[in-house]
């Protein structure tokens, strides 16, 4: 019934695959990695991916809809509080924890 | 140093160890014994993929299929790797155990946060990591010893990675002073989203990066 041999090829391939995209630019751009633009990428870089990756995992939240509040609070909530306190733990938590208590309740 | 490890990586506990559990629900669905599920944690530790893979999986996909489809969804972390290529430091053991273990939000995390003065920084990084793919292990492990019999109590905990992220993006804010990088993003993103929703993660960092090196060379030739 259940295929062992098809399930841990299955697990090695998705290992490798994942493997492979993480570990390519390591071995095909160490020797640039002193190179001028490497070092530029390697500034602006993370800033860009934080801010995509907080847009990505917005995108489905629905602007329109009565849910959407609960989001804009606990997201505002965040902010608030690190602007203010500049503590990232307690940010986060408080932002989480607001947001549990809104959407369960 | 374990408890600043611990401290870093909390927002990342509460995001993995749910997903984690949601991962192992799903899977225990699947009929497979349960170690597989954190088999599956250790090895591959990348969530979308493993996502995937449920699917994959009760699609019985052929292996081609599989790794084609995992390298495309996971290719972002080109770009992730390309921009930490001196931060993760030289070649070892610890170093192969970094470039596996490079999710999003560890990526995340080793980008902004410092490392303390009296640690060593791959050191540093190399537990971050760890203790991050545990969080993750141990909620595929969870969710599908549990199975269904768990009511999630723990719904919109998974917030605290969109959180994490919105801190970030306010320290990286703090760092780098530069409202360029954060414009280029967004509009990348609106773009993206608009032209190529289903893209809209790997595409807009590619447009992104593409932005970013443009206005650079166009800068050097007007230097030069």
């Amino acid at each position: 019934m259940v295929d062992t041999g098809y399930l841990l090829s299955f697990i090695l391939v998705m290992t490798v695959a994942t493997f492979a995209t993480r570990l390519l630019p390591f071995v095909i751009f160490q020797k640039q990695s002193k190179h001028p633009m490497m070092s530029y990428i390697a500034k602006y870089t993370p800033p860009m991916i934080m801010s995509i990756l907080v847009l990505y995992v917005l995108k489905n939240v629905d602007f329109n809809s009565v849910e959407s509040i609960n989001t804009l609070v606990a997201i505002a909530t965040t902010v608030g509080i690190h602007l203010w306190k500049g503590n990232s733990l307690l940010s986060i938590f408080a932002g989480t924890f607001l947001y549990m208590y809104l959407i369960q309740s | 140093m374990i408890r600043r490890i611990i401290k870093e990586t909390m927002p990342i506990m509460f995001g993995y160890i749910p997903m984690g559990m949601t991962f192992g629900v799903l899977f225990h669905g699947l009929g497979y014994p349960w170690y597989f599920s954190t088999l599956m944690g250790l090895f591959i530790f990348a969530g979308a993929a493993q996502f995937m893979a449920i699917g994959l999986l009760s699609a019985g996909a052929g292996l081609t299929e599989v790794f084609i489809s995992t390298f495309m969804l996971n290719f972002r972390h080109v770009f992730y790797g390309l921009s930490i290529l001196e931060k993760y430091g030289k070649w070892g053991l610890r170093k192969v155990y970094l470039v596996f273990g490079l999710t999003d939000e560890t990526y995340s995390l080793v980008t902004t946060i410092k490392t303390p003065k009296e640690f060593d920084e791959q050191n540093y990084y190399f537990y971050i990591t760890l203790v991050n793919q545990g969080y993750w292990v141990i909620g595929c492990t969870l969710g599908v010893l549990l199975g269904d019999l768990v009511e999630f109590n723990t719904e919109g905990m998974d917030f605290a990675l969109t959180a994490l992220f919105i801190v970030l993006v306010i320290e990286q804010w703090k760092n780098i002073r530069d409202i360029l990088p954060f414009m280029i993003a967004t509009l990348s993103s609106i773009f993206v989203l608009i032209l190529f929703p289903s893209q809209m993660l790997v595409g807009s960092i590619m447009l992104s990066i593409s932005i970013l090196i443009t206005i650079r060379v166009i800068k050097n030739k007007s230097y030069g």
